[in-house]
């Protein structure tokens, strides 16, 4: 049974190609009309993940014990605590610092900037990293970044924006930081040498998008995330501050007055432990893609499993709206290689419909995110959508429209690195469709921080995707870039004032001893151990056969 | 590379025959992993085929969506002679391909304050002399997995144009590869990523409006708004964003990720 393509596609896909060639010019000269605000909360309640029934449930254990997240989140607080405290000598310290940064992504990359410039000398600040220093979902955002600098917007509106999107759940004090600071991170990366898509008189070519009232959104190419990502670590690296790789935080440390007191790190070569002492820990670990929260696949990077929050959760930090997650509406479904990897929204932006299996129409091209997925999904769980060779079900987005509407050529000037990402594949997206179906792409909340990266625990900061409250229970394109800048520097500024006068006190680990009896008396009995750090994705064979002997 | 589990076959012998699973019917294909034989299932990428063999990757696995660098490889197909150069992440697997894990460059970096540089004709050379070894083999360009034209980059950096440097080099996903080829070790990603920063800090055309905002956020201009909108009544809040004018816009424009 060896596949033979057409142009990329197996025959039966080409096939319902054939139809959805056929009715295209009737497609586009009848629009569906967006739905009511009614019809938007059935098909929400029926197919979004974040409405449905067993998609969440309680957590048993813990500060937040009775809040209802996500249930891979809850299977990781309700798991034992990945290092036993017996086994750690704390009276040796490997690592002496006033800064423990947890993640070198773009939060802990420009806290230790700030920190830095607040005072903290260079060999007194330690970023410790599951990966690479730039491994993080920092470096994959394509679209670009929000900042009401034109005269036609105001932070006002920004923040009327981000608030509105975040169905009105946010922190008051975390969106006003969000948009109030906006326009001072572009002015800090212009500095550092960051290339924004400019127009001849210097002033942004800023784009809208999904959520926002005014084009606000600050672009690099199809590299925003990837070009801020390599100025401000290149700076890091220039200042030569210290970057400890491959070298995963498995559990924060406490002291005996009740403060974070920096970490356990974990060689992921070696398997030794390194004990680490710090003033001041900032937790910036990201999100967790990578758990594949309801099954979906994901946009996200290979490291973002959610570390972070088990950590902070171990300490007494409280975790906030883990019960929504952000799915978009197209991520690749086919074929096999990228899929979960996204196509933007730019592509529906140009004119690009979805349709079915039988080429029919089935949603209005820009709804919410939230609506346009649970539409798709609607489609194909009724039977109207493709379902690839590797099982992987999907509408087709029809993106020949684009050259039609706009004229031949727009694909290649607006949506480059699409078309080179599936001509690889021997698949021309301006002569052919390309198959979508939702990606599992944010972690919405996460642990509660004040306007200052406070957590309610003394002496843990946390800053990015790992931290709730910046975004309620949606957030908008383009402000996940501007919330690691945003707040990754807030986290350096209010840590080093904090270092200033903060003693620590003996080092314990009796918080895990506490936790792991909290889990006996809510009757919790579990093999399973978090945080997991890596994603699981061996094949099932090699697993079964495999025998723990070295 | 944590208990890789050996899946050593016999299929090495049977060359040039379609690997059919008896059970399944699927087609697969034999790679060579460092050398040793593994079945997989055709169309997976290096990377998942690794992955399907028992490997689980610690280093050389990052974004698994071509934008990080991490995965970085080179390949070699049985009975040819040149060698593959791609993404694990991006490229799909071939019957009797051989493959390896590059999962760090040591190319040394210059270090530099952005703030004391200026962008004279001179100022890469002078950071990275030896770019004038260049000897136009093109091999950098021939190994880049992002299909960028890395000796022409270069060639414009030894020439001082930085500007030209930073613009054919942007999609640069500072993999390594070229420094590795390179016969007179020029480290080109570490060039072109000073050359970048130079451009954007100096040579771009700067925003006034920007200036202008700030200036009015400074003298706390929008704070008494902010603030009322955060002690407004959610029915009130609600109603003025659901009525808020949204700026009129071509399609053309509309962004996202």
């Amino acid at each position: 049974m060896i596949l033979e393509l057409i142009d990329g596609y197996p025959k039966y896909m080409m096939e319902s190609i054939k139809i959805v060639e056929e009715k295209r010019e009737r497609n586009m000269s009848k629009a569906i009309k967006p739905m009511s605000l009614k019809d938007r909360e059935e098909i929400l309640r029926k197919y979004h993940p974040d409405y449905m029934e067993g998609t969440r449930r309680e957590v048993r254990v813990g500060v937040d014990k009775g809040k209802v997240f996500y249930e891979g989140i809850v299977d990781l607080l309700e798991a034992k605590p990945v290092v036993n405290p017996d086994d750690v000598d704390l009276s040796t310290v490997d690592y002496d610092v006033d800064l423990l940064i947890i993640g070198g992504g773009g939060a802990g990359t420009v806290a230790a900037l700030f920190a830095y410039e607040s005072g903290v000398p260079r060999d007194r600040i330690l970023i410790v990293t599951k990966l690479r220093h730039g491994d993080a979902n920092s470096m994959m955002a394509q679209g670009g970044i929000q900042a009401a600098d034109r005269p036609e917007d105001s932070p006002v509106l920004h923040y009327l924006d981000i608030y509105g999107g975040g169905h009105f759940t946010n922190k008051p004090e975390l969106a006003r930081a969000l948009a109030l600071d906006a326009p001072l991170i572009i002015k800090w990366h212009e500095e550092l040498g960051v290339m924004y898509d400019r127009m001849e008189n210097g002033e942004f070519q800023e784009l809208s998008g999904g959520g926002t009232c005014r084009n606000r959104l600050h672009s690099c190419k199809d590299y925003s995330g990837m070009e801020i990502m390599r100025n401000i670590r290149d700076r890091a690296r220039n200042l030569e501050i210290p970057v400890l790789e491959f070298c995963p935080i498995v559990e924060l440390l406490m002291d005996d007055k009740g403060q974070v007191a920096g970490g356990i790190a974990f060689n992921l070569e070696t398997y030794e432990y390194y004990v680490i002492r710090a003033k001041a820990t900032i937790l910036a670990t990201g999100g967790s893609g990578r758990l594949h929260l309801a099954n979906y696949p994901t946009t996200n990077h290979y490291g973002a499993t959610g570390d972070g929050l088990v950590m902070a959760y171990h300490v007494g930090a409280n975790l906030i709206d883990l019960d929504t997650i952000q799915i978009h509406p197209t991520g690749d479904a086919y074929p096999e290689p990228i899929v979960g990897i996204l196509s933007t929204e730019k592509i529906r932006g140009l004119g690009a419909i979805p349709v079915n299996a039988n080429g029919d129409p089935f949603v209005f091209p820009l709804e919410p995110r939230d609506v346009e997925s649970a539409a798709l999904i609607r489609e194909c769980r009724e039977g109207r959508g493709i379902v690839t060779p590797t099982g992987m079900p999907g509408v087709w987005l029809d993106t020949p429209m684009i050259e039609i509407i706009h004229g031949e050529g727009t694909i290649a000037e607006k949506l480059a690195g699409e078309l080179r990402k599936f001509n690889r594949f021997g698949i021309d997206m301006t002569k052919h469709p390309i198959l979508v179906y939702p990606t599992l792409h944010y972690q919405n909340g996460g642990v509660e921080i004040n306007e200052k990266t406070e957590t309610r625990i003394p002496g843990l900061f946390a800053a990015g995707e790992v931290t709730g409250g910046v975004h309620g229970k949606n957030r908008l394109m383009g402000n996940s870039l501007l919330d690691y800048n945003v707040f990754g520097r807030r986290a350096g500024i209010y840590a080093a004032k904090y270092i200033k006068k903060a003693k620590t006190g003996k080092l314990t680990l009796d918080h895990l001893k506490k936790y792991n009896k909290m889990l006996e008396q809510a009757g919790i009995k579990t093999e399973k151990t978090a945080p997991i750090l890596l994603p699981e994705y061996r094949g099932e064979m090699a697993i079964s056969r495999s025998l723990d002997i070295l | 590379m944590s208990k890789s589990k050996q899946v050593l076959t016999e299929k090495s012998k049977q060359k040039n025959k379609k690997l059919v699973d008896k059970k399944t019917g699927a087609h697969e294909v034999e790679v060579f992993v460092m050398g040793k034989s593994y079945k997989v299932p055709a169309g997976l990428t290096i990377m998942k085929a690794l992955e399907y063999a028992g490997y689980r990757f610690i280093r050389g696995c990052g974004c698994r969506a071509g934008f990080c660098g991490a995965c970085s490889t080179v390949y070699r197909i049985e009975n040819e002679q040149k060698l593959g150069f791609d993404l694990a992440c991006q490229k799909v697997v071939e019957d009797k391909m051989y493959l390896v894990q590059l999962p760090f460059v040591p190319a040394a970096k210059a270090e530099y304050d952005i703030n004391k540089l200026k962008p004279t004709d001179s100022v890469l050379l002078e950071m990275y002399p030896e770019i004038a070894r260049c000897v136009s083999c093109n091999t950098c360009t021939k190994s880049c997995p992002q299909d960028i034209e890395v000796m022409k980059y270069i060639q414009n950096a030894i020439r001082g144009d930085i500007a030209k440097c930073a613009e054919l080099s942007f999609d640069c996903i500072q993999c390594g590869l070229c420094a590795m080829r390179c016969p007179a070790d020029i480290k080109h990603y570490h060039v072109s990523q000073l050359a970048r920063r130079l451009r954007g800090k100096y040579l771009d055309p700067k925003s006034k409006n920007l200036l202008k905002r700030l200036k009015e956020i400074n003298a706390r201009k929008f704070d008494p708004e902010i603030e009322k909108l955060m002690k407004m009544p959610k029915e009130e809040i609600i109603s003025l964003y659901k009525n808020r004018k949204i700026e009129s816009e071509e399609s053309i424009t509309a962004g996202g990720d």
